[in-house]
């Protein structure tokens, strides 16, 4: 490799996540494998392209996409890369720099409710429930009548637990949510 | 009788019945005990990997502890998002005995890394070899299928093994056995969208209308999935594509389990085919 600066996001990402954002040439497999791109303002690729930059600007463009969230986590980006890199967890690892930063895209504070809506109910309870989850979830995004056809012919079909599913070691799960969430600045 | 430890995960108790009841009824029809991890917890799934790296490998790290001190050796976990993140972190942990320890701290318990973690392909295509094959007394006649893996079932590096990541093919292999003829399509490995059902619709809506619409063109009276996220979006979504006039919405969507089951001459309703959106009951009627 030849003589380069890494920047501190850069580095970040590399800690997070053993990817060198530094190795991608851009040859944008990634993106045009993504099933998700459509959706996104930023490729994969240039995801990779604004890391390996590394500036306030790029890290700003960064934090502020919604690309990062759009991402389904599909891996086809990170099965075909030809430099075996990991976009996907680079994906992940902005993902969270952004959450804590507190920069989330507006367009996209939808993907973020359920994301807190889903680990506010595990947090409490040790499990996902899909009824605490979608109601969290409606509150948190104030998105109210989407779907709401489907919760009543879900029941008839016996797929709505409306009980929560709670744990007996919902104590140890709270703690390490707990002790994850000290660690997440570290 | 053989024993499997069982990981069950959140959605099967709620919209992935379906699979919960198949895993269950043909595990038993082939003699395998299915013993569920006590006090298991939910696996993160694409929320704590977005939001929390550390809690994304410390949640499925209880599961793994919980799994080995209770003494299972091998765990099926049939969701294929809840395997990812299962498997994902056994092979992440055992190349990292740095990261080892720091789960060790942060969830107080021990894991020495002796928990297999089998998808639900793997595991059905052994019930087969392992004698089921030989007990499928209502083989499916060549009904024709789409073997539907999605992402998790075939990306993943140390994840999904023996599995060509580009062209798997252990689901198609276990349809044969179970005498349904899976066709050739193209979209057997595209994403539905997984967890953005809720909160971005408009694209899962969107894959899931590709992904129809391609398996129809290949004549597919069904598609077969084996993750329960991807059945929600292919099975429940249907009423939205046909709202928006993105097709006729009729492809009935079953688990890879719920197709055997059928073969073993198991009852539908017991399989749960009677808990579909789009009606699943007519595959029934098509065994002898």
């Amino acid at each position: 490799m030849s003589k380069r600066r890494e920047s501190e996001l850069a580095a970040a990402v590399r800690r997070a996540t053993d990817v060198d954002v530094a190795e991608c040439y851009q040859c944008g497999k990634c993106t045009a494998g993504c099933p998700m791109a459509r959706w996104m303002d930023l490729g994969p690729n240039q995801v990779m392209r604004l890391v390996q930059v590394g500036d306030e600007a790029a890290e700003g463009r960064l934090l502020e996409s919604t690309a990062i969230w759009v991402c389904a986590g599909c891996l086809v980006c990170t099965q075909r890369c030809p430099k075996e890199l990991d976009p996907a967890a680079v994906m992940d690892a902005l993902c969270e720099r952004s959450y804590e930063a507190g920069k989330v895209s507006r367009e996209r504070k939808r993907i973020l409710a359920f994301h807190e809506a889903f680990l506010k109910v595990v947090e409490k309870t040790g499990r996902m429930s899909e009824a605490a989850l979608v109601s969290l979830y409606k509150l948190k995004s104030r998105d109210f009548f989407s779907d709401v056809a489907l919760a009543p012919a879900m029941l008839r079909r016996g797929k709505l637990r409306l009980l929560p599913q709670i744990i007996r070691g919902r104590k140890d799960v709270r703690r390490i949510f707990r002790a994850c969430r000290g660690g997440a600045t570290r | 009788m053989k024993t499997v430890g069982y990981y069950p995960g959140c959605s099967l108790a709620g919209s992935g019945r379906e699979l919960d009841l198949s895993v269950r009824a043909v595990s038993e029809a082939a003699g395998v005990a299915l013993r569920e991890i006590e006090d298991w917890n939910c696996c993160g799934a694409t929320s704590a990997h977005n939001l929390n790296h550390d809690l994304a490998v410390a949640l499925p790290y209880r599961v793994l502890a919980l799994a080995e001190a209770q003494g299972l050796r091998e765990v099926l976990a049939p969701c294929a998002a809840c395997f990812s993140r299962l498997k994902g972190t056994a092979v992440r942990l055992g190349r990292s005995g740095e990261l080892a320890e720091r789960m060790r701290e942060i969830v107080g318990l021990a894991y020495r890394g002796t928990v297999g973690i089998l998808n639900v392909v793997e595991y059905t295509s052994r019930l087969l070899k392992d004698g089921l094959q030989g007990k499928l007394t209502a083989p499916l006649g060549g009904m024709k299928v789409a073997a539907y893996y999605g992402c998790l079932l075939s990306r993943g590096e140390g994840i999904v093994e023996n599995e060509d990541h580009e062209n798997p093919s252990g689901m198609a292999a276990a349809i044969r056995a179970a005498g349904g003829e899976p066709v050739e399509w193209n979209f057997a490995t595209e994403c539905c969208g997984g967890g953005l059902s809720l909160p971005l619709t408009d694209a899962v809506v969107d894959l899931v209308g590709a992904i129809l619409a391609d398996a129809r063109a290949a004549g597919a009276e069904a598609i077969v999935v084996g993750c329960p996220m991807c059945h929600s979006n292919l099975d429940m979504r249907q009423r939205t594509i046909r709202a928006r006039g993105r097709g006729p919405g009729d492809m009935p969507v079953v688990y890879l389990t719920e197709l055997v089951g059928l073969a073993a001459g198991l009852p539908a309703k017991a399989l749960g085919l009677d808990r579909h959106f789009v009606d699943a009951m007519r595959l029934a009627e098509r065994t002898p």
